[in-house]
């Protein structure tokens, strides 16, 4: 047992981000009601703090804590990511909880302790602290997803994901803990050498891989651990929804990748064909079922699920060009669908709950700017050039392609093929129907701010992506 | 000596004693019970395993597992406070606003 203070320091972004969120709950009682938006600011100020201490360890490369905590390029890579997310959310939620009367302190306090949670997911090193961050990050879920505790809605969200959420994490530990009996450790690194000698033909192996890929595949809502994803998207606030669908997913992934290419490498033939099939049932059913949802957020989750099993092919192909391009999916997938559910709070106000897709009717002649914007999510979403959208869905493809999968390749161009038809009624609906009334619609300024990036970032990586691509090459994870 | 084998059966039978309770439970209380008891399942695997491995890192999870348990008991419950105000039952069959 060795603690030196450099220690501190690789571990210094998530003390920031935790020391923030206890400061916003000790402030909160003492500030009055009307100067609530304040403790916003202090949340922001946290991430910007924790970004540039990120981004001076960007390049870091070195295990902490007795081996419980890895400071990594890939790590940092998503934590960037994850920073951009919440502060997106943090700006899109001023306006909505006031909106909504939920302007409460905490609200800020669980975002942060969320992205904490994640951030501690994604730089796990040891089953331990994979399995507390990920708890970290889904018991403030529960909470933040039934924030609007006098509707109805919101609290039943909030029952389903937490009942779901827990049953999935008890199947996670409890391929974790038949993973310590196999192989006497925790430590990803001590998994990957025990696997090198052991005799992968077990069936104990079998069922610790199967349990672990379920626990995961509940929280990226790969079908057919998916069920959850829909009611709870539709009934959380819109932000929550946005924050849920992106930090949540990403910071999933990156553990999944973490665990299953550090520790479970060895064995990377025996799990591949199962999570061929998790893809495939992924991708046809979430573009399948898209096709009939009225309700914006939930046609966004079966689209966040469909997604899921896009990028699970980026996993399950494991080479260096596979994490690469689930690497580039990620952050892709986040600002567009960070900007579409932008789009979705603009639309709520009065007594209009502004989530059918009906209530997108005649958008471009209410708000203009907000319907482009939408346009431009709704064509990346979709997958068509020039958007980000496809060079993230090219990569992945390309990926499948090259180690012969070209049949899988070729049945998620199909069904991204599919997919365009339930993005583009959106489109066809804000341009083609007119509005039920004159208005025009309002956007506040963190809003638009929000909006105006991640447009302007689908559009760029879309058109010039090299600089990001060869950061995310860069900071790929290491194959042992 | 007990062998292993016991304690590992012993938590794979508790194991799905908690699944299955969620799987067809019908009262939330009892849910959350089943997920306990899932939970305990692997609890009881940890310790065995470390017993007989003879390294000290199974049973630190345990407490970890423990705390994580007591949060999400705590969170749970006051979930469940909150619907039963709106909804006066803790049945998930009446909590179908939105379709599964």
């Amino acid at each position: 047992m060795t603690f030196s203070v450099t220690d501190i320091g690789a571990v210094l972004p998530e003390i920031l981000i935790a020391v923030y969120a206890c400061a916003i709950l000790l402030i909160e009682p003492f500030l009055p009601k009307d100067r609530r938006e304040i403790l916003a600011y202090f949340g922001l100020a946290a991430l910007g703090l924790a970004f540039i201490a990120t981004w001076q360890l960007l390049w870091a490369d070195l295990t902490v804590l007795n081996g419980m905590f890895v400071l990594d390029p890939f790590g940092n890579f998503f934590k960037l990511l994850l920073y951009v997310a919440a502060i997106m959310t943090i700006l899109l939620s001023m306006g909505y909880l006031r909106r909504e009367r939920i302007d409460l302190g905490e609200y800020y306090a669980f975002i942060l302790l969320a992205i904490c949670g994640m951030m501690i997911m994604v730089s796990g090193s040891d089953l331990v602290t994979v399995f507390l961050g990920l708890e970290l990050m889904s018991i403030t879920f529960y909470i933040l997803v039934g924030f609007k505790r006098f509707e109805e809605k919101s609290l039943e969200a909030s029952a389903k994901y937490f009942i779901l959420g827990s049953f999935s994490s008890g199947i996670l530990l409890f391929g974790i803990s038949l993973l310590y009996g196999l192989s006497g450790t925790t430590n990803l690194e001590a998994v990957a050498l025990h696997l090198r000698g052991a005799d992968p033909g077990n069936p104990a192996w079998v069922l610790a891989v199967i349990l672990l890929v379920a626990g995961f595949g509940f929280k990226i809502a790969a079908v057919p651990f998916h069920m959850w994803a829909p009611d709870v998207y539709e009934g959380a606030p819109t932000p929550v929804t946005a924050f849920l669908s992106v930090g949540s997913k990403a910071a999933s992934f990156a553990v999944f990748l973490r665990v299953f290419m550090e520790a479970l490498g060895g064995i990377h033939a025996d799990w591949r064909f199962l999570l061929i099939l998790l893809s495939v049932i992924t991708i046809v059913m979430g573009s399948v079922v898209a096709l009939v949802q009225t309700n914006i957020k939930r046609m966004l989750a079966y689209s966040g699920i469909a997604h899921s099993g896009y990028a699970l092919i980026g996993l399950l192909v494991g080479d260096r060009l596979g994490i690469f391009s689930l690497m580039l999916y990620m952050p892709i997938y986040a600002v567009m669908t960070l900007g579409a559910f932008g789009v979705v709070t603009l639309l709520r106000r009065g007594g209009v709950e502004g989530d059918a897709i009906d209530d997108f009717a005649g958008l471009a002649k209410k708000n203009r700017l907000a319907a482009l914007a939408m346009l431009i999510f709704m064509f990346s979403l979709a997958g068509i050039p020039p958007t980000a959208g496809f060079i993230a869905k090219f990569y992945i493809f390309m990926a499948a392609v090259n180690v012969h999968l070209t049949w899988l390749a070729v049945l998620g161009v199909i069904f991204t093929a599919v997919s365009a038809y339930f993005y583009l009624k959106v489109v066809m609906v804000m341009y083609m129907k007119e509005p039920d009334e004159e208005v025009h619609l309002a956007a506040p300024p963190a809003v638009v701010m929000v909006l105006a990036v991640a447009a302007v970032a689908v559009l760029l990586l879309g058109i010039y992506p090299g600089p990001f691509l060869d950061y995310a090459q860069n900071a790929a994870l290491k194959i042992r | 000596m007990v062998p292993l084998s016991y304690y590992v059966i012993l938590s794979a039978i508790v194991f799905f004693i908690g699944v299955i309770g969620v799987l067809i439970r019908r009262n939330i209380i009892i849910l959350l019970l089943s997920i306990e008891l899932m939970l305990n399942a692997a609890n009881i695997n940890f310790v065995a395993f470390s017993h007989y491995l003879k390294t000290i890192t199974g049973q630190v999870f345990v407490f970890f597992v423990l705390t994580v348990a007591a949060a999400e008991v705590v969170i749970g419950l006051a979930i469940l406070i909150a619907l039963y105000r709106g909804k006066a039952t803790v049945n998930v069959e009446e909590v179908n606003l939105m379709k599964w």
